[in-house]
């Protein structure tokens, strides 16, 4: 019985030997390893952390960039009885040592020079880190050799070590079982410091076996992946289904070639959080306004038919015979040369989750005839909590159960599930495994939701931001962001109104799609904070909060949470800065302590707001930036009255 | 640290007319080393540096590349000794994309005449893909694989800067100069150049001579610094020896008059 990865390893390297299990762009080359070449080096690895003095239970964590080395790192900590623990590459030193301290980290395996350096730092004052590995190593020549070491010498001591005593890697595999802790994934947190999320073989193997199974992933996927290692989402699609079916990852040549090797790569299952899908519109879309007119004309045209017959198509219902014609026309035309700009040529189905996806750009991308459908997936489940099959794919909900999951929804409209994939506990934090997990089994995930009518759930907000304005209307934050979020030129959106008179927004402008309209506009700029404070900018940005209160005046529920008052935020929202999380979403109790001063600005007569902030540049230093910021009313459409 | 002499000028003298752009000067760089001149504007840094390279011909003076005497010769035949540079107000090819601009880098290493060259097949092939597989190890190093199809106009400066750098270590010479690397830059910019000349220096072990404005930046990251005002050489030491020499000091804040 495959109970664990490296059991799943030896098997695949049996199974399918001359089959790519990885590949890896260097020097402008796909380079790949087969399964049994990635086995052999898995198992030099793993014998060389032997000689290292790595045993079981020992945690090994893994910090960089997705590399095959990287991920070998995983399977082979795995294979001595060991846990990998995935850290975020672009956390800063504070947020590393947190992690490293708490999980007991004694061995580490980091990508480049950047990551060690940090390492380093931390190691200052920490005795328990014994061991450094990178991967590359440009720039370390000259660090002292105690306890760091090349990547390449740690397999060759294995290799070593494996022909002396060739039946000890084995044993070791052999002694893992599914119930073993397989892996401890941080999550990033939109409160408080990360908490360790315990899972075991089983949890990761079973959860991914299923979902496999649901949408008919065989060893012939082809899948990039360039989420981060340390996110749930990563570990399943990029490793757990990987090493159940056998399928292909291909990690890009950098983090800014994405874009790029998608196309070369052109996956057949793609997993990618709304931002992404919303990034790629606003490229479309910018590149369509610069195309020549008869091209603009074209996509024009073919997108509207998109609009009306595309996803009736896609879901196999009936379609005249002439939107059926001009539909294949389009294909011809404009889908699928879009598709293969985008790299979506071969996908057969793609994935969503994270955050709610706005319906506009989830049915722009479904038209096209590209099968994304929404999951909806916590770490504690190991992702999948419930999917939308195919066939069943509607923009507001995020499915049905996955297999073996049981949902339910509490007395207070929180959803909750039990499932083979269900955490272990936090790591050293029984408050907070207590406070999620019941003795049942049962997961809280802090999210309001409900079963529609098809049995499928349907997620309004977090269950802890939804709130009401003074005067009562319901008011659901990230329903209004998400609305405004569509719009090209804006990049993110806090809305404002819990217990207030009425609800304002601070937007961010997207410096692509604004910066672009500025080039073409002749508006010259210097920076970020220059094109924001802009007063055409402002103009823009009020007729798109025109039209969302126009959408929200025509909605029963929310009409009364129309945007009252907007600005145009000084700075982008940055990680770095604590204003996001590492996976980008927005940490609204920071944002609102932050920026008191303009929210307090937004709620009285000021028509504008004199601001300091604080900001962290990427190598940790502060500084500050200041600036007046306008404020800008609107007046509220009357609510649609209801018909008859 | 005993490292041979790379390159030595002696006594150079350089005017335009009347006016004196260098008196003699005389210095020499290390191999294996980062050599910094610096000086306030107008002090002859630039000067020096075509001096070097060739570009200009010094009235008097001497310069010594490799143990042997350097006559006077045209800046392309200097380059072909081995000796590379980039350029205060960038010099790229701007319609071209970066992996062309950094092959173009390569052509002094090429050996095909025009007709392999043209035919395309056999020694011309052979000789391209090794070029081409060089200049990818150098895309890599300087971390510009997302624009290596871009053409280098779109570009924004600092990455122009590491485009011309990329061309600059594409030839393989002994000597590099660099002519302000990091004029214009941010500050983000400016550490990641720097990050890239040590990582050069060291991963290579190419010598480099560079010209600075910005002094912090110079101290940190060269071996030895000399000092330029008004053609004149003012100090000629370690980072610690110039930033506490008192005529340094005053050539860079001032003297107050009496």
């Amino acid at each position: 019985m495959h109970d664990t990865f490296p059991k799943y390893l030896l098997w695949n390297a049996e199974r399918f030997p001359e089959r790519p299990a990885i590949r890896e762009k260097d020097l402008g080359i796909w380079q790949a390893w087969t399964w049994k070449e990635m086995k052999d080096e898995i198992v030099a690895l793993a014998s060389g952390l032997a000689t290292l003095g790595f045993r079981r239970g020992d945690k090994l964590a893994i910090i960089g960039a997705n590399r095959p080395r990287l991920y070998w790192g995983m399977a082979a900590a795995q294979c001595l009885g060991g846990i990998p623990v995935p850290i975020y590459a672009d956390s800063v030193v504070a947020e590393m040592r947190y992690v490293l301290e708490h999980a007991g980290v004694g061995f580490v395996l980091a990508e480049d020079q950047e990551q060690v350096d940090k390492i380093m730092e931390i190691q200052a004052d920490n005795e328990t880190i014994r061991h450094v590995i990178y991967d590359d190593s440009r720039g370390l020549r000259d660090y002292p050799h105690n306890g760091l070491h090349d990547f390449q010498e740690i397999q060759a001591a294995g290799r070593e070590h494996a022909g002396r005593n060739p039946e000890f890697l084995p044993g070791e595999i052999n002694q893992g079982s599914g119930s073993d802790v397989g892996i401890f994934l941080y999550t990033s947190g939109t409160t408080g410091n990360p908490k360790g999320v315990v899972l075991t073989n089983d949890n990761v193997l079973i959860t991914s076996k299923n979902s496999a199974r649901q949408d008919n992933l065989t060893e012939r996927e082809e899948v990039l992946s360039y989420l981060p290692l340390a996110w749930v989402g990563d570990h399943i699609f990029s490793y757990g289904q990987a090493y159940v079916t056998g399928f292909c990852i291909n990690c890009p040549e950098s983090d800014t070639t994405v874009a790029n090797d998608l196309r070369e790569i052109g996956p057949t299952f793609y997993f990618a959080p709304p931002r992404i899908f919303e990034n790629l519109l606003t490229t479309v879309m910018i590149r369509i306004e610069d195309a020549g007119a008869v091209k603009r004309n074209l996509f024009q045209t073919f997108m509207a038919v998109a609009k009306k017959t595309g996803i009736a198509i896609l879901n196999g219902d009936p379609v005249p015979l002439r939107d059926r014609l001009m539909y294949k026309i389009g294909e011809v035309l404009i889908y699928g040369p879009l598709k293969n700009t985008m790299g979506f040529s071969r996908i057969r189905v793609a994935y969503t989750a994270g955050e709610a996806i706005g319906p506009e750009i989830f049915d722009f991308f479904r038209s096209l005839g590209i099968n994304i459908k929404q999951l909806y997936g916590q770490t504690e489940a190991a992702v999948f909590v419930t999917a939308q099959p195919d066939g069943e794919v509607y923009a507001d909900t995020v499915g049905v159960p996955s297999p073996e999951v049981e949902v339910r929804i509490t007395d207070d409209g929180e959803v909750i599930y039990r499932s083979p994939g269900v955490f272990q506990c936090y790591y050293r934090n029984e408050e907070a495994t207590r406070e999620t997990k019941n003795a049942q089994g049962w997961v809280m995930t802090g999210d309001a939701g409900y079963f529609d009518g098809n049995g499928h759930l349907k997620i309004i907000d977090r269950a802890k931001d939804v709130g009401k304005l003074q005067d009562g209307a319901l008011f659901a934050p990230k329903y209004i962001e998400n609305k405004l979020k569509f719009f090209p030129q804006i990049q993110e959106v806090v809305a404002f109104g819990a217990n207030r008179e009425y609800v304002s927004v601070m937007v961010n402008i997207d410096l692509d799609a604004v910066g672009n309209w500025a080039e073409r506009n002749n508006l010259p700029y210097a920076s970020y904070q220059e094109l924001a404070g802009h007063s055409s900018v402002y103009d823009m940005i009020l007729k798109n909060i025109i039209q969302v209160n126009q959408d929200l005046a025509a909605d029963q529920a929310l009409s009364g949470s129309q945007i009252r008052k907007f600005l145009i935020l000084h700075k982008e929202l940055d990680a770095d800065d604590g204003e996001l999380t590492r996976t980008r979403k927005v940490r609204r109790r920071i944002i609102a302590d932050k920026y008191r001063e303009l929210i307090d600005a937004l709620y009285s007569d000021a028509e504008s707001c004199h601001v300091v902030t604080e900001v962290t540049f990427e190598d940790g230093r502060k500084g500050t930036i200041e600036a007046d910021l306008r404020i800008v009313q609107t007046t509220p459409f009357a609510p649609l009255k209801k018909a008859g | 640290m005993s490292r041979d002499v790379l390159l030595e000028v002696k006594n150079i003298s350089l005017s335009f007319g009347g006016v004196k752009a260098l008196r003699d000067i005389s210095f020499d760089i290390l191999e294996g080393e980062i050599r910094a001149i610096i000086g306030p504007n107008g002090a002859g840094k630039s000067s020096m540096l075509n001096v070097i390279n060739g570009f200009y011909h010094p009235q008097e003076g001497e310069v010594w590349f490799d143990g042997r005497l350097r006559g006077p010769m045209p800046s392309h035949e200097v380059a072909r000794l081995g000796i590379a540079r980039t350029f205060q107000n960038i010099a790229l090819f701007k319609g071209m994309s970066t992996l062309d601009n950094l092959m173009s880098g390569r052509l002094i290493n090429m050996k095909c005449n025009m007709f392999w060259q043209g035919l395309w097949r056999g020694p011309a092939e052979r000789e391209e893909m090794e070029h081409r597989e060089k200049v990818e190890e150098i895309i890599d190093f300087l971390k510009i694989q997302s624009i290596r199809k871009t053409p280098v106009g779109r570009l924004p400066y600092g990455l122009q800067k590491r485009v011309e750098l990329g061309r600059a270590l594409a030839a393989e010479s002994k000597l590099l100069l660099l002519d302000e690397p990091m004029a214009g830059m941010n500050l983000e910019e400016k550490e990641d150049m720097c990050r890239f000349i040590l990582d050069v220096n060291d991963e290579f072990g190419t010598t480099i001579a560079l010209i600075e404005h910005d002094m912090g930046v110079v101290m940190d990251i060269s071996h030895r610094v000399v000092v330029l005002d008004y053609g004149k050489k003012l100090a000629d030491g370690t980072p610690d020896e110039v930033r506490s020499d008192q005529r340094v000091i005053d050539a860079y804040l001032g003297v107050a008059h009496e």
